[in-house]
């Protein structure tokens, strides 16, 4: 029955949708408020229907219905509850049903507290949001419908993959979604500014805290992403260069060169055309990476099941929705005004130059993820583009951003003083060369480079430092006002001061951890002991212990530094008996300071001897830490006052007003 | 700055960085890619010893030997030919003998290839593209592989 519910509901939400993208659209052309206010009903409604979907899947998992055919292929009873719930989006269906639903709640959000909003765009904007939700939907129903019934029920479900059993998946595939579907929003706004052929400054105010939300969800989905690879895997790799990877990694770039060029939009009212290409290329680009996890094209933990006929639709519905969003830019954009002039020197041309580089450095991520499958089709021919690809395209091309990065917040709008942002940094550069001579001083090996590397990642986090040094006039002025000041800075400069200072973190961890990690491989006996680093580790053995639905062998080992014991690690073999015998490599890690000792041990020989992975993963930790800062920079820039207020400040009314017209 | 002179910088600028993209997307293309192969493909293309490929098919049942220390040896078959690989490393969890792989790395004058990579796949009944497409290309391809995956095997006997 719940099932059934479920299946009903979804298509009931589809039926909504359909209204949803229509009526809307037609009374938005001929200026009728009543069609235009079907739509925000219409989208809280149909988030309605979706919710009523998922949660009719997840009940069918949460109770182990092993009629439903998704259930049985990825549950079983004896999975502990959390992971019985996890598994309703560690599947294909699944993980469609998730972005469906995402995508009505941010549509029922828009619906619900975009009031302030012209009523016109909003109706146009929750139509394109609705046939985004109605083409997913129909995807959903006719090629992966979660709800499908076994004649006979069987007693066991075949269990989730191992390997996607762990906490890192109940909030990573979540985050990723709200990133890529949050982008959605700024699309279906600029597909609707386009449809209006008019676009202002409070656009850019209406846009950005979602552009902001998605940016922030997809950071964080991205850190979780690679922090679950790394422990998970059992390589201690953060980053590969996957397709899967990239495919995250491509709209994020383009978010971050929309969140820059919003700024210029609501400041300047400059950078329009240019910033709707960018809200329409970000979606497009989460589209495209849904296409490559989802359609089964490429190699991955992420291609479930390949079923052509899904390919073949997803593909239909990147085409659609990319190249009429194209087309239609090509058509209707030439008709927006444009906006306020700038120097090159200057604030905006600052963020123009940071969105160059980003959309280059997003453009040979694209390129290089899909010429491996461009060739295979053109001539049969099978590469594999890898990570020296990137490290030799992406990595040039964002050293000259790293660099730029501190100096645009010194810069003034209209025309910017590079010699007086220079003086400004000049403290900054000084504790960056001091860094690279420590740092050459203090280790010998690693590539040549990397000391350099860390003079830069010095520089970012000084620099964003110094910005905030200087607008609070720190050692200038008494404690007291230079807190009162601190307090009166706008959140977006501390956001922004936040964001940047990550990267800088991001960046230290990423040369640290691959210039002076070690790596030591080896088979141990009980008794054996292995040096890595300053730390010295002993096998004392392996024990069994048995977990819900999977046993272990759990190697011991006792760590020393020097003659100090500081802890044993329990590197493990897990097994799943359900699953084949299908084993995962559970490694133990060690935290010391921000750097990490990783062990992960393999089948132990018939001699009784263990092979072992053993690294030293030093700042490894200032990867993820430097993406929790950008997530955080991010969340006070959206509590900005002025994004909260939303609307448009008295001196701008009198250019919005004529050209918007209130519905009522 | 008039709005032409202004549209001017930024065309050149991005001309400018479109060109450096380019000239550095032509360099890593000619530098870092590497081509798969099946057994069938090193044979018949002559692949020489020293040039960097992947090389994917099945590990062939009874060619496990564990050398000393962490080196491993096995065989990968396409059904047609096979090359014998050797490995130093841990092996991915789920490395088995019959089922597929792809490993990378280069070939040595002894015909021996030298694997530095075996790529991990993330589930027991999932079996990497490029192998499937070289099994069904030798004729050796069972469909029995995918039907794993995606049939609830004995779910109405139970």
């Amino acid at each position: 029955m719940i099932p059934e519910l479920g299946q009903y509901a979804l298509m009931l939400a589809f039926g909504v949708a359909l209204i949803q993208g229509t009526m809307p659209l037609v009374g938005a052309r001929t200026n009728d408020s009543l069609l235009m206010n079907m739509a925000a009903p219409a989208a809280v409604a149909q988030f309605a229907f979706v919710a009523v979907a998922f949660l009719a899947l997840a009940e069918c998992y949460v109770v182990s219905d092993f009629s439903v055919l998704n259930v049985y292929q990825n549950s079983n009873s004896t999975m502990p509850l959390i992971y019985r719930l996890t598994s309703v989006w560690g599947n294909h269906e699944g993980s469609m049903m998730l972005w469906v639903s995402i995508l009505a709640f941010f549509g029922a959000l828009v619906a619900l507290f975009g009031n302030n909003l012209p009523a016109a765009l909003k109706a146009d904007a929750l139509a394109v949001q609705a046939w985004i939700a109605a083409a997913f939907e129909l995807f959903i129903l006719t090629t992966s419908n979660p709800f499908l019934r076994i004649p006979n029920a069987p007693f066991e479900g075949q269990d989730l993959n191992p390997i996607l059993q762990d906490p890192g998946l109940a909030f990573h595939p979540p985050m990723l979604y709200l990133g890529y579907v949050g982008f959605s929003i700024t699309f279906s706004f600029a597909i609707a500014a386009l449809l209006e052929g008019r676009i202002d400054a409070a656009w850019a105010r209406w846009v950005r805290p979602w552009v902001l939300l998605a940016w922030m969800c997809l950071t964080l989905g991205i850190a979780g992403g690679s922090y679950w690879s790394y422990y998970e895997l059992g390589w201690g790799g953060f980053w590969f260069w996957d397709p899967v990877e990239n495919a995250s990694l491509m709209p994020w770039l383009a978010g971050t060169a929309l969140l820059h060029s919003a700024v210029v939009m609501e400041k300047r009212e400059a950078l329009k055309v240019w910033t709707i290409l960018l809200a329409i290329l970000a979606f497009s680009l989460s589209l495209i990476g849904t296409f490559l996890v989802r359609s089964g094209v490429l190699t991955s933990v992420h291609a479930f099941a390949v079923d052509p006929r899904r390919g073949v639709f997803i593909l239909a519905i990147l085409i659609a929705f990319i190249g009429g969003a194209l087309s239609l830019y090509a058509w209707r954009a030439p008709l927006l005004k444009q906006g306020g002039l700038f120097a090159p020197i200057s604030r905006e041309g600052a963020l123009v130059f940071n969105n160059l580089f980003l959309v280059t450095a997003c453009a040979t991520v694209l390129i290089g993820t899909l010429y491996p499958l461009a060739l295979q089709a053109l001539t049969g021919e099978k590469i594999s583009v890898g990570p020296p690809f990137f490290d030799l395209t992406f990595g040039p091309l964002f050293v000259p951003l790293m660099i730029a990065m501190p100096f645009g917040p010194l810069l003034g709008w209209k025309r910017g003083d590079l010699l007086g942002a220079a003086q400004r940094l000049l403290a900054a550069a000084l504790l960056a060369a001091v860094a690279v001579a420590a740092t050459i001083a203090a280790t010998q090996g690693g590539p040549v480079l990397a000391p350099f590397g860390v003079g830069v990642a010095v520089f970012i986090m000084a620099g964003a430092a110094t910005d905030i040094i200087e607008r609070t006039m720190v050692l200038r002025l008494p404690l007291r006002s230079v807190l009162s000041r601190a307090w009166g800075l706008p959140r977006s400069a501390w956001g922004t001061a936040f964001a940047h200072f990550g990267i800088g973190v991001t960046l230290l961890g990423i040369i640290g951890v691959t210039a002076w990690g070690s790596e030591h491989l080896a088979e141990v006996k009980p008794g054996q002991s292995l040096d890595i680093a300053h730390y010295r580790l002993t096998f004392d053995g392996t024990f069994n212990r048995i977990g819900p639905n999977y046993q272990d062998l759990v190697g011991h080992f006792t760590v020393h530094r020097g003659s100090e014991l500081i802890g044993v690690l329990q590197p493990t073999r897990r097994t799943f008996p359900d699953r084949d015998d299908m084993a995962t490599t559970e490694a133990a890690l060690m935290t010391r300071g921000v750097s990490q000792i990783y062990v992960s041990i393999g089948d132990p020989n018939k001699d009784g001897s263990l092979p072992v992975r053993l690294y030293f993963k030093p700042q490894v930790l200032l990867i993820w830490l430097g993406a929790m800062f950008m997530f955080f920079g991010g969340a006070l820039s959206l509590s900005d006052r002025r994004l909260r207020i939303g609307a448009p400040r008295p001196a701008k009314t009198k250019l919005a007003k004529p050209a918007l017209q209130p519905a009522e | 700055m008039t709005r032409k002179q202004r549209r001017l910088v930024l065309i050149g600028g991005s001309l400018g960085m479109l060109a450096i993209a380019v000239a550095l997307m032509l360099n890593a293309f000619r530098s870092s890619i590497v081509f798969f192969n099946s057994p069938t493909d090193v044979v018949e293309k002559h692949v020489g010893p020293g040039t960097r490929i992947r090389l994917g098919g099945l590990v062939k049942t009874g060619s496990l030997q564990r050398a000393s220390g962490m080196r491993v040896r096995f065989e990968v078959t396409d059904g047609k030919n096979e090359i014998p690989v050797t490995y130093n490393g841990v092996l991915p969890d789920l490395f088995r003998e019959g089922q597929g792989v792809v490993a990378e790395g280069e070939l040595s004058r002894s015909g021996v290839f030298d694997a530095d990579t075996i790529l991990a796949k993330h589930d027991a009944t999932y079996m990497p593209k490029e192998v499937v497409d070289a099994l069904k290309k030798s004729g050796h391809w069972k469909d029995d592989y995918t039907q794993r995956a995606s049939l609830p095997v004995g779910g109405a006997e139970k």
